[in-house]
């Protein structure tokens, strides 16, 4: 296949480095020179951590925090639980700066995000250098660039970007030759390639394929055979073809949903619904604060494919007569769809809801003449509820659903303040 | 356990109507009079907030005193822009980090000299000096400070 220069499609990946941890540096200049350790839902597992944390303490991912606990004291490491209000305001914040330097953005996850650079004039390495002095000046946060002619090679840079220091965090595979891209490709283990985890590479080892480079060059053809298509694709992908391309499905200021895993493994219906109440709620507030309505919402569970126990994951979605973003009636909708799809015996692991379908407050006015379903008394109960939930704790009020004692409630021993979310919470300065 | 809690009535975001009057030499036969008047709300996050995603919202101690004269009080919110920290210049007012802590503080910039200052006649703080080599570093510029009189 032949490309002209113009013509050919470029991508970037910007990815924050230890994006739990940084985002509490950004508060705590404190923190300067010491590690730092992030813990999952209910504190259970070390999940995020800085540079430091990683060069000192023997962490791998996952890892449970009361075995490294004594370690990281003696250390004088600071400690925190996941604060999701703060990390997912600076991660759209992050979203934001980033989706300036393109008009293609994917936000792909929480710390990364894609952008298609195919076009674009000028030297794409100073390009990302700029990205990347824009995000560390306006947010604080520090990140890392990889630029390729496909998302799988933008990934693999952005991992070189990373974890080799040369590149001065911008790693831009399209100005290398051939034969210089090879010789990186040949120093990096297959493990690096986006979508290969320890189960493949050990397949893949045992054929010999020990190297990216190896992968690069294997035949399609012959890959397909033995692992499938996606493998197939990796490689194509590895060679510049593209085959997956940005997803921009729902435009983020329209997407709302809310998910999590669980901190421990629920399998009951009642700790089911009371997850699945909460996530409904969750994304009801977000609706209004956006002033968005749902055409319709969608419930998923599963526990995870790498399970002992056979692997079940389940969805079910139904639309709503009209919109609205009344917590009672997402919720009512969604747990009856729990009902339709939970099993009993499953260790569930996580599980969310997703609001469909959504239209902001004036489209939904001028559909059917400004008539809508949803009563006035709701509408003002559901102000009411919000702005106590505003002034105070998030969560002071709940529907009943929502209310009691659950094991999935996290428990958050070592939460930092919600920065950027509440009035009684922001940064003190003297 | 049961929470007793006052209901606040005011809205959190306040939108204020406005008229924005468009003078018109002629009236075309099918507007209507109202049009005449585009009813627009005044947002005071477009007059305050500039660079969005760059901007933070901080708060000065209960006892921080050093800045009255600059309308800077102990409890007042501070509209932060981070964006322009690494190019404040002389005479803004900043958020830098001192010995690990932050402050807000008149920046003084010239030829080699850098300090922070102090706007407080009665007390007389002393400027914070910054020799050659020694690190400033100044997390953002404050643009606007919300002093509420309750």
């Amino acid at each position: 296949m032949s490309f002209t220069p113009s013509t050919r499609r470029v991508f970037a990946l910007a990815d924050v480095n230890s994006m739990y941890a940084s985002c509490e540096e950004v508060f705590r200049p404190d923190l300067r020179g010491k590690p730092v350790v992030v813990l999952s839902n209910n504190d259970g597992c070390v999940i995020a951590q800085n540079r430091l944390a990683k060069e000192h303490l023997d962490i791998y991912m996952a890892r449970p925090w009361f075995e490294i606990k004594d370690a990281a004291t003696k250390l004088g490491a600071v400690v925190f639980s996941s604060n999701y209000e703060l990390y997912a305001n600076m991660s759209n914040r992050f979203a934001t700066i980033v989706s300036r330097y393109s008009p293609k953005m994917e936000k792909y996850s929480i710390d990364e995000v894609f952008l298609e650079m195919t076009g674009m004039p000028g030297n794409l390495t100073d390009y990302g250098q700029a990205i990347k002095q824009d995000v560390k000046d306006s947010i604080g946060l520090p990140i890392c660039v990889g630029i390729g002619y496909s998302k799988t090679l933008a990934k693999l840079a952005n991992h070189c970007a990373k974890k080799q220091a040369h590149w001065q965090g911008v790693c831009d595979l399209t100005q290398l030759s051939q034969t210089e891209l090879d010789q990186m490709l040949a120093a990096l283990p297959v493990s690096k390639v986006w979508g290969v985890g320890h189960r493949l590479e050990a397949k893949l080892n045992k054929l010999g394929v020990h190297t990216v480079l190896r992968l690069k060059n294997a035949d399609p053809k012959r890959i397909r055979d033995a692992f499938g298509v996606v493998l197939e694709r990796t490689v194509k992908e590895l060679n510049g073809e593209v085959l997956i391309e940005m997803e921009y499905t729902l435009p983020e200021a329209k997407q709302v949903m809310s998910s999590r895993s669980f901190g421990q493994r629920a399998s009951t219906l009642e700790a089911l619904s009371q997850a699945i109440a909460f996530h409904a709620g969750v994304a009801a507030e977000r609706m209004r604060t956006k002033a968005l309505y749902a055409n319709g919402v969608f419930v998923f569970i599963m526990n995870s494919p790498h399970d002992q126990a056979q692997y079940y994951a389940n969805s079910l979605s139904m639309g709503f007569p009209s919109p609205t973003n009344s917590t009672p009636k997402i919720i009512r909708a969604a747990l009856w769809l729990l009902k339709k799809i939970y099993r009993p015996g499953v260790y569930y692991q996580k599980c969310g809801v997703m609001m469909l379908d959504t239209v902001s407050n004036k489209a939904l006015q001028s559909d059917l003449f400004g008539f809508s379903h949803d009563d006035p008394k709701s509408q003002a109960l559901m102000e009411v509820m919000d702005k106590i939930n505003m002034k105070y704790a998030k969560g002071t009020i709940k529907v009943a659903a929502e209310a009691g004692v659950q094991t999935w409630r996290m428990q958050r021993h070592y939460l930092s303040q919600n920065y950027t979310g509440s009035w009684r919470e922001l940064l003190t300065v003297r | 356990m049961q929470h007793v809690i006052p209901i606040c009535q005011q809205p959190s975001v306040v939108l204020i109507p406005f008229f924005e009057g468009k003078v018109r030499a002629g009236q075309s036969r099918f507007a209507s009079a109202a049009q005449d008047y585009e009813m627009k709300a005044l947002d005071l996050n477009e007059l305050l907030i500039t660079d969005p995603p760059a901007t933070f919202i901080v708060q000065v101690a209960k006892e921080a005193d050093s800045m009255i004269d600059a309308g800077i009080f102990p409890g007042s919110k501070l509209i932060v822009n981070k964006a322009l920290g690494p190019k404040a210049k002389s005479s803004n007012i900043v958020i830098a980090i001192v010995d690990g802590e932050f402050v807000v503080k008149r920046l003084y910039k010239r030829l080699k000299v850098v300090r922070l200052l102090s706007e407080n006649k009665a007390k007389a703080y002393p400027p914070i000096e910054f020799s050659e080599g020694q690190e400033l570093v100044i997390w953002g510029v404050v643009q606007h400070v919300i002093h509420s009189f309750d």
